[in-house]
């Protein structure tokens, strides 16, 4: 695993309070759908996102990530 | 029973806090163990502010609620030093009082800016930390004018009223984080700009007020304390108007 996959996993577990490991944490889960997230759980986990890796994430990309593998994408891309 | 007003340790900011309402919320909070920060617009305010909260902990600092640059530098600053406040009281204001037919759009954005925006901006500055404690309190300070109206003051009226319904929105948004946001809509209260009324004045408006006695800033101050403290933690979105029944809603 990347450190920046293994990161955002890290954040994910821990701004949606789950209850996994992060090496059991699927690439393809959805914020939403699979992990049981809230529309104010998902600006959270964005805003966590944006402090992790010092960057800005406009609101039109904020929209498209909802599934782990698209949170590691962007920031892999953008940070 | 005492102690479900007890704050200590947590950190508050109060909005225009250097005179009247926003200076008796600020004390009656610190007395409670709460670390206050109160804001003025001057730095003469901001000092004022920190000699009678210092012996609580508490000090003051320089703040235009308007303009978003100066929030951002106040909550970077408080994130630094006492942490980021999980009470926010959006207390300062300020009146421009016209009839509309005199109201230009300078009178009506200032008080708009200076009343309302303030409100989303301080709200939004603080509900993050709020978020993340898992716990918060904003109190907004509204007026009875935003439910009664009152010639001469279209502008203020529609800024109060307009903190309302923001409230309630906000309420519903962070419910789920523990956070509560409430309006206290304080009456006629003896502060400087009621003491410049004349005795047939004062008279007239006490007609309106069934207990028959302006309202004190101490009265004000103890509704923001039963809001801010664990005794008002199930009340959100909601308007406590407290007037002396001048108006009931």
């Amino acid at each position: 695993m990347s450190d920046v996959e293994n990161k955002v996993k890290e954040i994910v577990v821990e701004q949606l309070d789950l209850d996994v490991e992060v090496s059991e944490l699927s690439n393809s889960s959805s914020f939403v759908d699979d992990l049981g997230a809230d529309s104010l759980d998902t600006v959270e986990l964005v805003m966590a996102l944006e402090e992790e890796f010092e960057c800005e994430i406009p609101e039109e990309d904020a929209e498209k990530i909802t599934t782990v593998q698209q949170a590691i994408d962007y920031v892999t891309e953008n940070a | 029973m005492s102690d479900l007003f007890d704050l200590t340790g947590t950190v508050v900011l109060v909005t225009g806090a250097s005179r009247g309402i926003g200076r008796d919320i600020a004390e009656t909070l610190a007395k409670q163990g709460a670390v206050v920060v109160g804001t003025a617009t001057s730095a003469s305010g901001a000092e004022s502010i920190t000699d009678y909260l210092s012996a609580h902990g508490g000090r003051g600092a320089v703040l235009d609620v308007s303009n978003a640059d100066s929030v951002d530098q106040l909550m970077a600053e408080l994130k630094g030093s006492v942490g980021l406040p999980t009470v926010l009281v959006n207390n300062a204001g300020i009146t421009n009082d016209k009839l509309l037919m005199r109201m230009n759009l300078d009178d009506w954005q200032q008080v708009i800016n200076t009343n309302l925006s303030s409100i989303y901006l301080m709200s939004k500055a603080c509900i993050r930390g709020m978020m993340k404690a898992k716990t918060g309190r904003i109190i907004n300070i509204g007026s009875v004018i935003g439910d009664m109206g009152n010639p001469g003051q279209c502008n203020y009226a529609a800024a109060k009223a307009g903190l309302i319904g923001f409230s309630k929105s906000l309420a519903r948004e962070v419910g789920s984080r523990g956070i509560t946001v409430n309006v206290v809509a304080p009456g006629y209260i003896q502060t400087d700009m009621t003491d410049e009324l004349d005795a047939a004045q004062r008279d007239s408006l006490l007609q309106q007020v069934p207990l028959q006695r302006l309202g004190t800033t101490q009265d004000i101050a103890q509704a923001v304390l039963f809001l801010a403290s664990g005794a008002g933690a199930y009340i959100t979105g909601e308007t406590i108007h407290v007037n002396g029944g001048m108006y009931m809603s």
